[in-house]
């Protein structure tokens, strides 16, 4: 097996008696104290997550932005300086690479955040494509660290630390500035995984233990605590955001995972733009949906969602919602039983537990909403 | 860090332990097992007066992470069942050996238990 890659803080998460779990190629923390403590105190207070085995990859040249929207499914092209999107990336036949963010620093300068697991195939499927384009791609994960601060108190906690071209209260959602925070400088967005308001800091890999502990200590008085990935999982869950290799992998496409948002067809050419019109224009045969599973266990992803006793689909994720007090799931099921208050069932060990289908998100997102 | 084990229980190597009074074993987990689990939040019911072989599962655990089956640490009738940890299962991880039993069993075979470990023997099989 591969060795396991380790962020510049793992030897902060050993000190605070963090559980270390192998994620996406990293060796990551799970929990520190409780992924429902955790979980609560993001919705509640504020939360620190470490996010530096997330991938950045840059993109230089005078065909950056161009090539970032050749790359992707949403529009980029037109994006002002600071701003952020969300996107699938996908392959010829629309199944995904992966969703990720660009961010637009400036013309000749766009940021991709990828996902760990996805790093070096992203890397790869980013240098294969780039023949045409005046642009430098570069492989920037090891350069970066990253923590994310989420939870409606990260405003009032941050604001006072932060100095940039402009206050971090007038940061919109899905926008970033350079600055310094406790006088590092970081690239910070108002952007996250959790469903709360909150920013996502980067900075040099070797600041940010220093911004790590800084965090922890001034935010004291906001009840900050560090959460792992498993709060990341439930938090990201409730808000039913979506996990790549869990809702969307190779094999899904954007319409039925419900991205269809950040598809723009009108664009002039994309990878993948072809297979996705056909799509569009066919309907989709499945669909993500949300289930309430009141008992028989936590559906699992890749188990079976049965209706009058045939396999019609399959669980992407399911857990306890920490914040809804209840059990639920992301599964694809037909077009057909699709709509809220389907009855379905899914098979979790062996046996078969009833659930109804419910609209997602199972929880609103209050991110965004200021 | 430590895990409690509680002398006068005997134990599992799968992590339950069986609290004997006469004829009846109370079941549980230790606290190794919950704080390997986690946040537990389910716990499937069990029927009242099922008969279980040892070594069979008696119910499945599932934390936020993870399903675990939890073994039946002796032979016999299922003779009570701790609603509240069905309704309730994170009382589990508060208090493994106290509130949180799971299930009585009238024991049928007492020399199962000789298979089991003492709390000092399994105190050192979980030592870290």
């Amino acid at each position: 097996m591969e060795e396991l890659k380790r962020t510049p803080l793992y030897e902060e998460h050993k000190k605070l008696g963090a559980k270390m779990v192998p994620f996406g190629g990293w060796e990551m923390p799970i929990q520190y104290t409780s992924i429902i403590e955790e979980h609560l105190n993001v919705r509640s207070n504020v939360g620190v997550f470490d996010v530096s085995h997330m991938g950045e990859i840059e993109l230089h040249g005078k065909d950056a932005l161009s090539f970032a929207d050749y790359l992707v499914t949403n529009s980029v092209k037109k994006m002002k300086n600071g701003r952020v999107k969300y996107t699938p990336m996908c392959y010829p036949d629309g199944g995904e690479v992966d969703d990720l963010f660009v961010y637009k620093i400036k013309d000749d300068f766009v940021l991709l955040v990828v996902n760990a697991s996805n790093y070096e195939k992203d890397l790869d499927w980013i240098l294969q494509h780039k023949e045409g384009f005046d642009v430098d791609v570069q492989g920037k994960s090891f350069d970066y660290g990253e923590i994310a601060v989420q939870g409606p108190k990260a405003e009032a906690f941050l604001k006072d630390y932060f100095e940039g071209e402009i206050p971090l209260t007038e940061l919109k959602y899905f926008h970033s500035e350079y600055g310094t925070l406790f006088g590092k400088k970081v690239l910070i967005s108002r952007t996250g995984y959790t469903g709360e308001d909150g920013f996502e800091v980067y900075s040099d890999s070797k600041d940010i233990v220093y911004l790590w502990q800084t965090v922890l200590d001034k935010g004291k008085p906001f009840h900050i605590m560090p959460a792992g990935l498993g709060a990341r999982d439930t938090l990201r869950f409730e808000v039913a955001y979506w996990l790549y290799g869990d809702e969307i992998d190779e094999t899904t496409n954007p319409f039925e995972a419900g991205q269809g948002f950040a598809v723009k067809l009108k664009k002039e050419k994309f990878i993948g733009k072809e297979a996705l019109a056909k799509i569009k224009e066919e309907g989709i045969k499945r669909k993500l949906v949300g289930l309430e599973v009141p008992h028989g266990g936590i559906p699992r992803h890749g188990m079976k969602v049965l209706k009058n006793g045939q396999e019609v689909g399959y669980i992407t994720s399911g857990n306890f919602c920490p914040s809804l007090n209840k059990i639920c799931a992301m599964a694809y099921v037909p077009v057909e039983y699709s709509e809220a208050g389907t009855d379905v069932e899914v098979e979790i060990r062996n046996r078969k537990a009833n659930a109804k289908v419910v609209n997602l998100p199972f929880l609103e997102p209050r991110a965004g909403k200021k | 860090m430590g895990y409690k084990v509680i002398e006068g229980l005997y134990y599992t190597k799968n992590d339950e332990w069986v609290k004997v009074e006469g004829d009846i074993g109370t079941v549980g987990i230790t606290d190794y097992a919950q704080d390997k689990l986690g946040d537990i939040v389910y716990l499937e019911d069990i029927e009242k007066g099922n008969k279980i072989k040892a070594g069979e599962t008696l119910t499945t655990i599932e934390s936020v992470k993870a399903a675990s089956d939890i073994y039946a640490p002796v032979s016999g009738e299922v003779i009570e069942v701790n609603s509240e940890v069905i309704k309730e299962p994170s009382i589990i991880n508060k208090d493994p050996y106290g509130k949180g039993w799971i299930a009585k069993i009238k024991i049928e075979n007492p020399d199962e238990l000789k298979e089991l470990m003492k709390a000092e023997e399994y105190s050192n099989y979980r030592k870290e």
